[in-house]
């Protein structure tokens, strides 16, 4: 029996969406066996299992919470020891590929990091990734070790497959290196009450076209409008105009959603690494010259206070 | 006190050029022009910082790479650091991450240090690992992808703004950190910076003077395989279309044609 182990991303056990994107990948190279670490692992079993987890592997301490990201690398070492896994798949956040990058050089294994497609091969997996800000794809396979991947989200869409899903206990020890970085406080994000960017279907960003953060309402309601995330470009965000947790590009979040629309953003290459990749662009921008109307299905030249509006309006009137 | 700073610096290929792979399928550094990538220029400036706020402090920058990336150790000699290391060696040519994270752990254990300091990421292959495998070959924290980082009393204390919270971190020196982009504005090299660093002891160093085997590294140490490297096909022109007061009705129209709406 080929198991692939796959980390769960959580909140106090309500699990994030790209886990079950994983769970989905993870069912094509072999039977999923998820593992939860923190508290919570009694709510997110019946999910993890709905979606094809045959086994939860469970541990809970207060080194995770306490201690910054080695005590998660030890424990999910643990579980690579415990099952002997054919790959190993982790969400593709920073702290994700820290700790799929530390559980790599432990156990001599090859590591990829942001695929955005795994597909089984002659020689093992074979992984999709993006390069040089999305310009190019690539295909890779590790040649040592047991694989170890990082996914972005939305790579795949989640499919129901009810699997056992038993929870068992995971024993950890952990190494003098787990207690090396404190915690010394933490505060969760507060939600927006909108998806989640790098999770939305549909994302709608602003850029230093918007002018000033009170204006931001005006993607705002668009977004909301069309049920979407918010997102901004580093230039909005430099300004002060949005926070930094929704910026899109290099330094911000990849988004690959199914409509992106920018408004009052030029399409600098840092900003299209992160959206390039999107299935469907509009872009609003008074300049006809912008470079980002080389990536769009559809593009207005003109004033994005006149245009977002409007479109707006036109949205929930034919939403009725 | 004294604080002894070694900066990871990576020459990377111009990300505004037209970047390509090269036969091999590694990155073509011949294709496009190179430079100190930009990530890494916070990394230097965070560094400079601190070693300013430290009696004593000395700051090392420190590079694996090919001839040319001794411009990228000159820019940050420029900045302000005080001497650099410049690791290079054919055998070097196609090292995955983990082959670079033994190079830049070796150095750094040569070199001597209390801290040191990385950027987010490589604006070329951009894993935003090394530091993490770095602190993992050391043996040391790993304090990264801070937004703020400061050091006082042997200890190392930052920001990290994750997915899901935003976390003070805190670790004692000797530490590996990385800094973001949200860390502060690099500095320009002064005129008087310029010239001072042409000065500025330059040290060489290969494989064999870390005592790493060719296998360890390179193309043929690699633990992954790249098969194929694709040109995403250019997106064909979409319609554009000119405001003249029914803009916002015609992407409306458009949306609900992709049925979005
Ligand atoms: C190392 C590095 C990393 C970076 N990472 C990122 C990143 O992650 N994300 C990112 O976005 N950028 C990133 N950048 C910055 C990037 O290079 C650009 O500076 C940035 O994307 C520009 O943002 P912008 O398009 O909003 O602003 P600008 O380039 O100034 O464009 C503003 C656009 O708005 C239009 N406009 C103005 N007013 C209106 C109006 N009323 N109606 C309609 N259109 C209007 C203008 O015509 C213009 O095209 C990075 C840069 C570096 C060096
Ligand atoms: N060849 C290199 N020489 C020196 N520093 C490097 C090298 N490669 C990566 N780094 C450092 O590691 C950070 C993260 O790199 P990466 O994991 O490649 O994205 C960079 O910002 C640099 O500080």
């Amino acid at each position: 029996m080929t198991e692939v182990l796959v980390l769960v991303d959580h909140e106090n056990g309500t699990v994030r969406k790209p886990t079950l994107e994983l769970l989905t990948l993870a069912r094509r190279l072999g039977d999923p066996v998820a593992v939860h670490l923190g508290p919570g692992a009694d709510i997110a079993a019946p999910v993890l299992a709905e979606h094809g987890a045959t086994r939860v592997l469970a541990a809970d301490a207060p080194e995770f919470a306490d201690y910054h990201l080695v005590p998660k690398v030890d424990a999910l070492q643990a579980a690579f020891d415990a099952v002997g896994p054919a790959a190993v798949l982790v969400p593709s956040s920073g702290e994700g590929k820290e700790i799929a990058a530390r559980l790599a050089l432990r156990t001599g294994s090859g590591l990829v990091t942001d695929a955005v497609d795994i597909a089984p091969g002659d020689d093992g997996p074979v992984t999709t990734q993006s390069a040089f800000a999305a310009a190019y794809s690539t295909t890779s396979r590790v040649t040592r070790g047991v694989p170890v991947v990082t996914v972005k989200p939305n790579s795949a869409t989640p499919e129901a497959a009810p699997a056992a899903g038993t929870v068992e206990e995971l024993a950890v020890t952990f190494g003098p290196l787990a207690t090396g970085t404190a915690v010394v406080s933490r505060a969760p994000r507060e939600s927006t009450g909108r998806p989640e960017l790098a999770e939305a279907a549909i994302v709608v960003s602003g850029g230093r076209g918007v002018g000033s953060a009170e204006s931001f309402s005006v993607i705002e309601d668009l977004a909301d409008a069309l049920g979407a995330a918010v997102g901004a470009s580093r230039a909005a965000v430099d300004a002060g105009w949005y926070p930094h947790a929704h910026q899109v590009g290099q330094t911000g979040k990849t988004v690959s959603p199914q409509l992106y629309l920018a408004a009052g953003i030029s399409g600098a290459i840092q900003h299209r690494a992160g959206m390039q990749t999107s299935k469907t662009i509009v872009a609003v921008n008074k300049d006809a010259e912008a470079p980002i109307f080389e990536l769009v299905d559809y593009g207005v030249v003109g004033d994005l206070f006149a245009v977002v509006p409007a479109l707006t309006e036109e949205i929930k009137a034919r939403k009725g | 006190m004294s604080l002894r700073i070694v900066v990871c610096v990576k020459y990377v290929p111009d990300a505004t050029g037209d970047r390509s792979f090269a036969e091999d399928l590694t990155t073509d550094r011949d294709a496009v022009d190179g430079l100190l990538s930009e990530l890494d220029e916070y990394a230097v400036e965070q560094a400079l910082q601190i070693a300013e706020a430290t009696e004593g402090a000395e700051v090392t920058v420190l590079t694996a790479g090919p001839e040319d990336a001794a411009d990228a150790l000159r820019k940050a000699l420029s900045m302000g650091a005080d001497k650099a290391v410049h690791v290079e060696d054919d055998d070097l040519h196609g090292t995955d991450v983990l082959g670079t994270s033994l190079v830049l752990a070796k150095a750094v254990e040569h070199i001597g240090y209390d801290l040191v300091v990385c950027g987010m990421a490589s604006t070329d292959g951009g894993m935003g690992v090394l530091p993490a495998l770095l602190a993992e070959r050391l043996r040391v924290p790993q304090v990264t992808l801070l937004s703020e980082v400061s050091v006082a009393d042997g200890k190392v204390t930052g920001r990290r703004d994750g997915d899901a919270a935003t976390e003070r971190l805190q670790a004692s020196l000797p530490a590996v950190v990385s800094v973001t982009d949200q860390s502060g504005e690099a500095r320009y090299p002064s005129f008087k910076g310029i010239m001072a660093a042409k000065k500025k002891p330059v040290e060489n160093l290969d494989l064999e003077d870390l005592d790493i085997e060719a296998e360890q590294v390179g193309l043929a140490g690699a633990a992954t395989a790249v098969l194929s490297a694709t040109e995403r096909p250019a997106r064909t022109a979409g319609e554009i279309v000119h405001d003249e007061g029914e803009g916002g009705k015609l992407l409306a129209a458009f949306l609900a044609g992709r049925k979005f709406v």
